[in-house]
């Protein structure tokens, strides 16, 4: 972690929130804002946050730890993320993701990492007509099959 | 052809669907070729028309019409030059005039108009459209008269809960606030439904003239939409439309020239089921855990930073502008019974045709599932539906001849929702699709209630017991009652309906639970 970036992110956050000024609630916004920026929020980021916000650390912690799209850990370089809900079940994301453990060894429901890959569930992507459905690196995928998510991993394992 | 530019017009979808079956390779070889070929064309990027099992759907215009293609791979696009899909010539993927095709030809797309038709960010196709005659005709009505026609069109609620949103507007009119909010519910959680997310990505513009004119009915002067994290494409789509919306003055402090003021804001979720809950997203919009509240009060009186706050959702928003230009009349002559106008109905899951079905209420589930759909994907026999998202009751073909709308739904103990329906195979296996609706219930739940905190992860230890055949009998009927204190105990829906899509599979496929028959008590088949 570069010593530089407290200041960078005081700058970000400052700007997110300097146009809610008039309006209490930032904390969300200002984490999303570290999230975007760092893939994740790292620790002292609470502390800040609850600095610049005016609220107790504890309270920024409770919004953090709510929400499932934050993390407090660096992502792997690729993330896979598969639709696990209802309508791609029905389209056979059960086999998916058994096929992606055998296949590629990544745990989806673990969140599990596996060099440079990691693989997570999700609840629905929107693409629910077309499923099963996943999400590489921020493309989304439908129809999607082991080969399809290995093209969109680009060769990477 | 484009008469103004006597170029031919190609579309090619732009929606997070269409691209995740390949849409933009496929508008990228068409370029190429083009270019390739020396012709000279137009790729509009246009907004899905909802065949999402046509995707990606290429149309060329014609003098008789927009001819299309699907579903084209970017393999095919050589062929499709070959076969000069420029003057509409015939090619194995044609679906002739997409208009006339029958899958478009027996909706009745009001809310769904202009989607897919025009370029989601050109201000001037939307206005060619019909765009801003509204809210035009809105600003030279009093609030009132606004709501009047809400009211009296019937429209309700399409996030699911189906409250009359004449009667909400009303109460928010009525508050003398100084500050009071549009907060568009774009949420969009439920599995199986992807309606709002094609209309704000084929046709924004419709959801912020919604939204304006709901400001103007109640005094409203700032708009948020709270949409999921999962929508990137959703969001991008919003922020430039309401960017291009300030532009052209129509949204800021001059609205089209009539010196009224209505701002618009996108807000993103952070992963969280249960802010689609009302209040949740309040709550989330205020920066804070997304922890339901208790009601009352209504967020029409203490809603948004405790102010009167109108909840909505995209398709109630969005059917809105239809109405004002129609009038409250039109709207209503569609539909059934209570439901009037029409459903944005979404067909999704194990489906050979699946996608946007607009329709007034009162459509058979049969005629949606096997008539719109022709059954499933995978050739096998239709076992259940999933009707209204992931706390929607699982029905077994025997209840397909029901009427589609809300007090039919109700009667057989099942819900709309927010319009999704979700087809399963006979592969399916009940006590599956049971636990994990009550594991869903225990990701994510918001943990204000006990017996939804608590219960669902009682319920899926329970179920597992059942199906091991475990004390099943005990255990059946500590699942049954189980469900009834959720029904009856939890604060918000998530909890308390969360036993629909449980029991409706206990009570209809008990055989995949290890049980005979479930009548007043329960019997195990293997006793
Ligand atoms: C657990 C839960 C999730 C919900 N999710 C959504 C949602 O994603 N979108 C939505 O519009 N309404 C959702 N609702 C319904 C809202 O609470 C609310 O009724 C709706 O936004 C009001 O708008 P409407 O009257 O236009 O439907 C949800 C309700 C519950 C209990
Ligand atoms: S029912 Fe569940 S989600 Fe709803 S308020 Fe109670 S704990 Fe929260
Ligand atoms: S259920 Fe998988 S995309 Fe909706």
């Amino acid at each position: 972690m570069s010593t530089t970036w407290p200041v960078v992110v005081a700058e970000d956050i400052r700007d997110s929130i300097t146009h809610f000024a008039h309006i209490d609630g930032s904390v969300l916004r200002a984490l999303q804002t570290v999230q975007t920026k760092f893939g994740y929020v790292p620790d002292d980021a609470l502390n800040m946050v609850a600095d610049i916000c005016n609220v107790s650390r504890a309270e920024v912690y409770g919004v953090f730890t709510y929400y499932s799209d934050f993390r407090s850990t660096p992502p792997a370089p690729n993330i896979v993320k598969i639709c696990v809900a209802e309508a791609c079940q029905a389209n056979g994301s059960d086999a998916l993701v058994d096929a992606i453990r055998n296949e590629m060894g990544l745990d989806v429901h673990a969140k599990s990492r596996s060099g440079d890959v990691e693989a997570a569930p999700v609840f629905c992507l929107g693409n629910c007509a077309l499923g099963p459905s996943a999400v590489v690196n921020n493309q989304i995928l439908g129809r999607v099959t082991v080969a399809k998510i290995r093209a969109a991993l680009g060769g990477v394992q | 052809m484009s008469p103004a530019t006597d170029l031919t017009m190609i579309y090619v979808p732009r929606d997070a669907a269409s691209i995740s079956v390949g849409a933009d390779e496929v508008a990228k070889r068409i370029e190429e070729e083009a270019a390739k070929r020396g012709i000279t064309i137009k790729v509009v990027r246009n907004g899905s028309r909802g065949a999402m099992w046509l995707e990606p759907l290429v149309e060329v215009s014609t003098a008789n019409g927009r001819v299309g293609y699907g579903p084209v791979e970017p393999g095919d696009v050589d062929a499709l030059f070959d076969c000069g899909f420029l003057e509409g010539g015939e090619h194995s993927l044609s679906v002739g005039i997409v208009d006339k095709h029958a899958w478009f030809a027996k909706q009745s797309r009001l809310t769904f108009a202009r989607v897919g038709i025009v370029d989601p960010l050109s201000v001037s196709d939307y206005e060619a459209h019909g765009g801003f005659l509204a809210l035009r005709k809105a600003l030279a009505m009093d609030p009132e008269g606004i709501v009047d026609e809400v009211a009296s069109s019937g429209l309700r609620g399409r996030g699911g809960a189906g409250f009359p949103a004449g009667i909400k507007w009303r109460t928010v009119l009525q508050t003398s606030a100084t500050q009071k909010y549009i907060c568009c519910n774009a949420d969009e959680g439920d599995s199986g439904t992807f309606a709002d997310r094609i209309l704000m990505e084929g046709d924004p513009f419709t959801l912020i003239e919604g939204m304006t004119i709901a400001g103007l009915a109640v005094g409203a002067t700032q708009g948020l939409i709270y949409i999921r994290s999962e929508y990137p494409h959703a969001i991008a789509a919003m922020q430039s439309a309401i960017l291009l919306a300030n532009e052209f003055k129509i949204l800021g402090d001059d609205v089209l020239g009539s010196g009224r003021s209505f701002e618009i804001e996108v807000r993103v979720g952070a992963g969280s089921y249960v802010c689609g809950e009302e209040t949740a997203m309040l709550e989330s919009l205020e920066g804070k855990r997304g922890v339901v509240r208790a009601k009352p009060p209504l967020p029409a009186i203490e809603g948004l930073f405790g102010k009167p706050t109108v909840v909505n959702n995209v398709m109630t928003l969005a059917s809105v502008p239809w109405i004002i230009n129609n009038g409250a009349a039109a709207y209503h002559d569609f539909g059934t019974g209570r439901s009037r106008g029409t459903q944005v109905f979404q067909l999704a899951g194990n489906i050979a045709r699946g996608g946007i079905l607009e329709l007034a209420f009162g459509v058979s589930l049969r005629e949606l599932v096997d008539g719109f759909g022709e059954g499933t994907r995978t050739g096998l026999a239709v076992k259940t539906v999933q009707v209204g998202g992931p706390l929607g009751s699982y029905l077994p073909t025997s209840a397909f001849d029901i009427s589609m709308d809300y007090e039919s739904l109700l009667a057989i103990g099942g819900m709309l929702g927010h319009g999704g329906v979700v087809v399963f195979d006979e592969t399916v296996n009940m006590a599956k699709q049971a636990r994990f609706a009550m594991a869903f219930c225990a990701e994510e739940s918001c943990g204000k209630c006990t017996p939804c905190r608590i219960g669902a992860i009682r319920g899926v230890e329970t179920i597992d017991k059942i199906v091991a055949g475990e004390r099943r009998r005990e255990n059946l009927e500590l699942l049954l009652d189980l469900c009834e204190v959720m029904t009856d105990g939890s604060l918000c829906a998530m909890g308390g309906l969360t036993p629909l899509p449980v029991k409706s599979a206990l009570d209809n496929f008990p055989a995949d639970f290890g049980i005979e028959v479930l009548v007043g008590g329960v019997r195990d088949a293997t006793a």
